[in-house]
């Protein structure tokens, strides 16, 4: 017996016993799960919509006149938007240790990479608009509603992350004992991501399946 | 106001003096409007909402005075529709569901033990937003603008070429203005009930009510969003031009009513679960007892919260969808009466097995068990979709909801006012005035809807304007209208019934009822820190219990009565342990400016005035972007390393 107790020490260090304790979450964390989770739904009756209205409108989808979607420039917007994570994930790392270079660095990296993308969807438009615009028909009002839907999400998670970015810069706003503002903005700049490779699916990719 | 002057003997009078000292508000003009005190807050959502029930109130008498007898002449046929979908949206967004988050806002914090919400500004920009929302609607009926396409605003009568004008832009831009609040009320609900219960309160101690609040918050954070994507597509599709409800480009019709009932049937159980909770609440105060089966019952709650979302098709039998899917809906239709079943038989037995106390709550109750029940049979009844064709869009139907809404809503609602009055008020209502009342409203309630089971089978169809003799109708509908004036003159009655407790009443004692739960550990009206001590929680009724009354009194210690601050403790989710004490946010003017760009935004979008409301927007960011902005701290107490 004395041996198996030898085991179970080593497999479960004071460190993992102490993360085991009772200590919850705070109220702002659960505060924004909860708003990512009602947002979430959002999207999903908006993508809901859009099959919806997609196998009740008939064989030919998009509808004539509308050629599928091309994939070159939304598979480099997710190349561009789904990586920006990692900045946000190693900047969080970062002030919890209370280096706020790498908050600061790891910011300014995913405001490269949201402006990049809000970029290319710009560039996307201004060629979608020659063919299609939101009136044309029920196709053309889904496109445009559900992809900049998503894009005013990625700006107001760039406000976010401008706004912290300017509150570390000015100093004396996070470290490694207050950082709940950045956990909660890269929350929900994780949700903008992981929202884009729904969108992903349901506009560029479905049409074709 | 407070009617207990000497300190319980664990807190001391310093600590009290401290106490009031941080969380007192000054009496000003400026602290009326930053408050964020949840029992201020709480108060001014059950006057308002109490308003806006007037209103819609109201607009039921006119439309029950033209439809008193054939072809009368009263309103026309434009001004009638406005009434009927005024009065039915303002029932269900502006009053039913503001109304119990009022009841929410006052008690969940005093029934979990604590000292406000999880985020007080919110809670404040909350209800400006509803109240924004509310005279938003309403300022349209004076203009003739107000909605008039009933409250569910079907496709494609919603849409710009069949109903011009800006009746249905102030429906779809009001409820997605209402939202916000709704959803924001929502979150504060489920965190302040995950974080903030009192040390001791366990999952498995919480009141009924809070289990109710909180699913309740669940199912608007899951289905809201359905009602605010139609109503930005109905938004687009009438202003901009684009095609989701229209046919003949691609879009569908039925995905309107898809997406609103989506929404629409959780709905009801968000209206009707917290009132639920209502009744659980008072229950054992007037049956001595706690209520019978309370895992059952929070069971059932959250059993609710899920199916109602697979029922909503049930709304849509008369749309032509494949005979598969009506299976399907009418099964899970029938099966979440049983849940609804549950919570009405452990009531019955609570009354049973308890000794009664016929005070006026215990008479709403009843009253509330006898209709609830009347309601919920017509709704079985609907549930089979051969009886639900034959009798869709009748006065059946308008019967049905009202059992429903006013017996299941409403009566709860009334028993938890003169329930919770002396709470709220400090003041005690006048108990014969109270059973006038009770009589009244109920006589009223069954004199005026019960005939319409009988003319609506006889097929007098729901939202005409009015009707030529037809046997059967005429004499019901007179009758109709004399049990409206009737209710209304009971709801006058309990309005009087406030207003004159509130003058007049006696002083109440902290716990004039001997009822269960916290918010009657305290003084009646509760202090603006809600308790000297917070108290340490050892069962589901720790007002019967004497170790949490202990806890409160000379069993207090500094860990819960935190006078050095404006604080309050933060516990675990499941078990309360005690976690840490947190600061709580002082009064600020923010969430009403914020409310109130929004209230400008909203508005510039209705009188397409995109400019201003471009303007609107960066001031709701500004805003926000200034309120959550950090502090300065010190490098060493941020912890910088580098």
């Amino acid at each position: 017996m004395s041996d198996r107790g030898g085991v179970v020490a080593a497999a479960t260090g004071a460190e993992a016993l102490s993360t085991e304790l009772p200590v919850g979450r705070s109220a702002g964390w659960w505060g924004m799960v909860m708003f990512v989770a009602t947002e979430a739904t959002l999207f999903a009756c908006l993508l809901g919509s859009y099959f919806y209205l997609r196998f009740q409108y008939g064989p030919t989808w998009p509808p004539a006149g509308i050629e599928a979607p091309k994939l070159l420039t939304p598979l480099v917007m997710t190349a561009v938007l789904v990586p920006s994570s990692l900045p946000v994930v190693w900047a969080e790392r970062g002030i919890r240790q209370g280096q706020r270079w790498r908050l600061q660095s790891g910011l300014a990296a995913t405001m490269v990479l949201g402006v990049t993308f809000l970029a290319l969807q710009a560039s996307e438009y201004a060629e979608k608009l020659t063919q299609f615009t939101m009136t044309t028909d029920a196709y053309g009002s889904l496109f445009y509603l559900i992809t900049g839907f998503h894009g005013l999400h990625v700006m107001v998670g760039l406000t976010m992350i401008g706004w912290l970015l300017a509150a570390s810069l000015r100093g004396g706003s996070f470290g490694s004992h207050r950082h709940e503002r950045v956990r909660n903005a890269a929350m929900y700049w994780h949700f903008v991501d992981l929202v884009w490779v729904a969108i992903l699916f349901t506009i560029y990719l479905s049409p074709r399946l | 106001m407070s009617t207990t002057t000497t300190p319980p003997p664990g807190v001391s009078a310093q600590d009290l003096a401290r106490l009031a000292e941080h969380w007192a508000e000054r009496p000003s003009l400026r602290g009326w409007f930053s408050t964020v005190d949840h029992k201020r807050i709480g108060r001014r959502y059950l006057v308002t909402a109490g308003f806006f029930f007037v209103l819609a109130g109201l607009s039921a008498l006119v439309m029950r005075t033209q439809l008193a007898r054939p072809e009368a002449g009263v309103v026309s046929p434009q001004e009638y529709n406005q009434l009927f979908s005024m009065h039915g949206t303002a029932m269900i967004f502006l009053f039913a569901t503001p109304m119990l988050f009022g009841f929410g806002n006052f008690l969940v914090p005093l029934m979990i033990g604590s000292r406000d919400m999880a985020f007080p500004r919110l809670n404040a920009f909350g209800y400006w937003v509803f109240l924004f929302a509310g005279l938003f609607m309403w300022a349209s009926l004076p203009f003739g603008a107000a909605p008039n396409n009933g409250w569910f605003a079907y496709a494609p009568l919603n849409q710009e070429q069949h109903n011009p004008g800006l009746h249905m832009d102030v429906y779809a831009l009001g409820l997605l203005f209402l939202g916000i609040s709704t959803t924001a009320a929502s979150i504060n609900f489920i965190v302040t009930a995950l974080k903030l219960r009192a040390p001791g309160m366990s999952l498995n101690r919480v009141p009924l009510f809070v289990w109710a609040i909180v699913a309740t918050a669940f199912m608007v954070i899951f289905a809201l969003p359905a009602l605010n994507a139609d109503n930005l597509m109905l938004f687009l599709d009438r202003r901009f031009g684009t095609h989701f409800f229209d046919p003949s480009a691609g879009g569908n019709v039925l995905l309107w009513q898809h997406l609103f009932w989506i929404f629409g049937h959780p709905d009801v159980y968000i209206i009707v679960m917290p009132a639920l909770g209502i009744v659980s609440a008072v229950l054992p105060a007037f049956t001595r007892r706690g209520v019978v089966g309370y895992p059952l019952i929070v069971l059932s709650i959250v059993s609710i919260s899920i199916i109602s979302f697979g029922v909503w098709v049930h709304h849509m039998f008369a749309t032509g969808l494949p005979q598969l899917s009506y299976s399907f809906f009418s099964a899970a239709s029938t099966i979440i009466t049983i849940p609804s079943g549950i919570q009405i038989f452990a009531w019955l037995a609570t009354m049973l097995l308890g000794r009664l106390v016929l005070r006026v709550p215990l008479l709403f109750v009843i009253g509330f068990v006898v209709t609830f029940v009347l309601g919920g049979f017509t709704g079985a009844m609907f549930a089979v979709t051969a009886f639900d064709q034959q009798v869709t869009d009748s006065y059946f139907v308008v019967a049905h909801f009202h059992y429903v809404l006013i017996g299941g809503a409403v009566f709860p609602m009334l028993a938890g006012i003169y329930y919770w009055l002396p709470k709220i008020t400090g003041r005690m209502y006048h108990e014969r005035l109270g059973r006038w009342a009770f009589w009244l409203v109920f006589a009223g309630m069954h004199v005026t809807f019960f005939p319409m089971h009988l003319y609506g089978l006889f097929g007098m169809p729901r939202r005409v304007y009015t009707y030529r003799s037809e046997p059967g109708w005429d004499g019901w509908n007179l009758v109709s209208t004399l049990g409206s004036y009737l209710l209304a003159v009971g709801l006058l009655l309990v309005l009087v019934g406030v207003v004159h407790a509130v003058r007049r009443g006696r002083p109440a004692p902290p716990d004039p009822w001997e009822g269960d739960s916290l918010e009657w550990s305290t003084a009646s009206p509760p202090e603006p820190y809600n308790f000297p001590a917070l108290p340490r929680v050892h069962s589901l009724h720790p007002a019967w219990d004497e170790r949490t009354a202990e806890s409160l009194g000379a069993g207090a210690t500094a860990d819960r009565i935190l006078s050095d601050g404006r604080r309050t403790l933060v516990t675990s989710e499941l078990d309360a342990h005690p976690e840490r004490a947190v600061q709580m946010p002082e009064s600020t003017l923010k969430p009403l400016v914020l409310a109130g760009a929004l209230l400008i935004f909203f508005t510039s979008m209705l009188l397409a005035w995109y400019p201003a409301a471009a303007v609107a927007a960066l001031a709701v960011v500004a805003t926000i972007a200034v309120w959550l902005w950090p502090p300065r701290r010190p490098d060493e107490e941020l912890g910088v390393t580098g």
